[in-house]
């Protein structure tokens, strides 16, 4: 996959889209990956993302979809931890989609 | 003189014990990687028999990424510099793993 | 996924860093917690050693496994069992790991291997 291109500065990417770098990620680097995968970001999106750099910056790693509900629904209400509703921003796999937005590495062990 | 780096825990291999039993006067020991384990203070027991002039040394950082603190006080935490000072003072480095 | 559940026990052996063991180990059971199948992790000789807490593995460039580790919760990965004898040997306190862990003696043990399915060992 093409690097990114983030006001003028090149920001380098795996070949599934992934950050290489964590420390890269920036609101406008979210923004543009969303881009890339047909997302606008919203408000809604911008907790969840929020709540996934929270867990990871706790336990270093990326979460599967039931601990990243899990720790939705911690931080957010249980209206907002569901998979329904996270399918709903994040289509497709939300655990995989979600934090590659938020510059994190690809969960493990998510079907 | 020789400088003996053990990186082994005291029960993943004989070689922390290998090594104590092969320790001359002058000597030197250093743990890094897993070896570090052997200072916690559970295990003082195994460096009771080694002579005097023998120098206890262990790596700072191996200590410090598995979360080790308040190690046997005979042994000296040292940086990667100390590291280097040390195998170039003492002619022979063994390695024990 | 499958009705028929099977009961599996993670034995871990080693220390948390200075081989794969432990990563390897931490990946079969995160594995084994998405397919919803009931999971133990038994922690014995070394392994004891990856309880201690508030590692710092960027000192040796690694990543932290007591911090992945206290994550097993957020798996609903909660049967951690730690042989009492491995933490006695290493003057460790069950007051200084700081996850929930059941301490085994050796017939406890035993008798944790034997309810098992399978037994993968680390």
């Amino acid at each position: 996959m093409d690097n990114l291109t983030v006001n003028g500065v090149i920001i380098p990417v795996d070949n599934e889209g992934y950050l290489r770098n964590l420390d890269d990620w920036a609101p406008a680097v979210a923004e543009q990956l969303a881009q890339q995968e047909g997302i606008q970001l919203s408000d809604a999106h911008w907790e969840i993302l929020a709540v996934l750099r929270q867990f990871y910056q706790q336990f270093e790693m990326s979460p599967a979809m039931r601990p990243l509900i899990k720790a939705i629904t911690a931080e957010l209400g249980a209206d907002k931890g569901k998979s329904i509703y996270l399918m709903s921003l994040f289509p497709g796999s939300p655990a995989k989609l979600a934090s590659k937005i938020a510059g994190l590495p690809k969960p493990t062990n998510c079907l | 003189m020789t400088l003996h780096l053990i990186n082994k825990t005291p029960s993943e291999s004989s070689a922390l014990r290998d090594s104590l039993s092969a320790v001359s006067n002058g000597d030197a020991l250093l743990l890094i990687e897993n070896g570090v384990y052997a200072a916690m203070p559970a295990y003082a027991e195994l460096f009771t028999r080694l002579p005097g002039s023998v120098q206890c040394y262990l790596l700072e950082d191996d200590a410090i990424a598995r979360g080790l603190k308040d190690l046997n006080q005979d042994f000296r935490a040292i940086g990667y510099d100390g590291f280097v000072e040390l195998s170039c003072r003492y002619g022979k480095v063994v390695s024990w793993f | 996924m499958s009705d028929t559940k099977k009961s599996f026990l993670i034995i871990n052996r080693k220390a948390p860093y200075g081989s794969s063991a432990a990563r390897d180990a931490l990946d079969v059971a995160l594995t084994i917690s998405v397919f919803e199948q009931p999971l133990s992790l038994l922690f014995m000789d070394d392994a004891v050693l990856q309880l201690l807490p508030a590692h710092n593995a960027a000192a040796i460039g690694q990543k932290n496994l007591s911090a992945n580790l206290s994550m097993l919760e957020m798996y609903d990965i909660d049967q951690l069992y730690v042989c009492q004898r491995a933490l006695e040997q290493r003057g460790i306190r069950p007051d200084d790991i700081e996850l929930n862990i059941i301490l085994l003696d050796q017939s406890g043990i035993a008798a944790l291997i034997k309810k098992q399915d399978q037994v993968l060992s680390f």
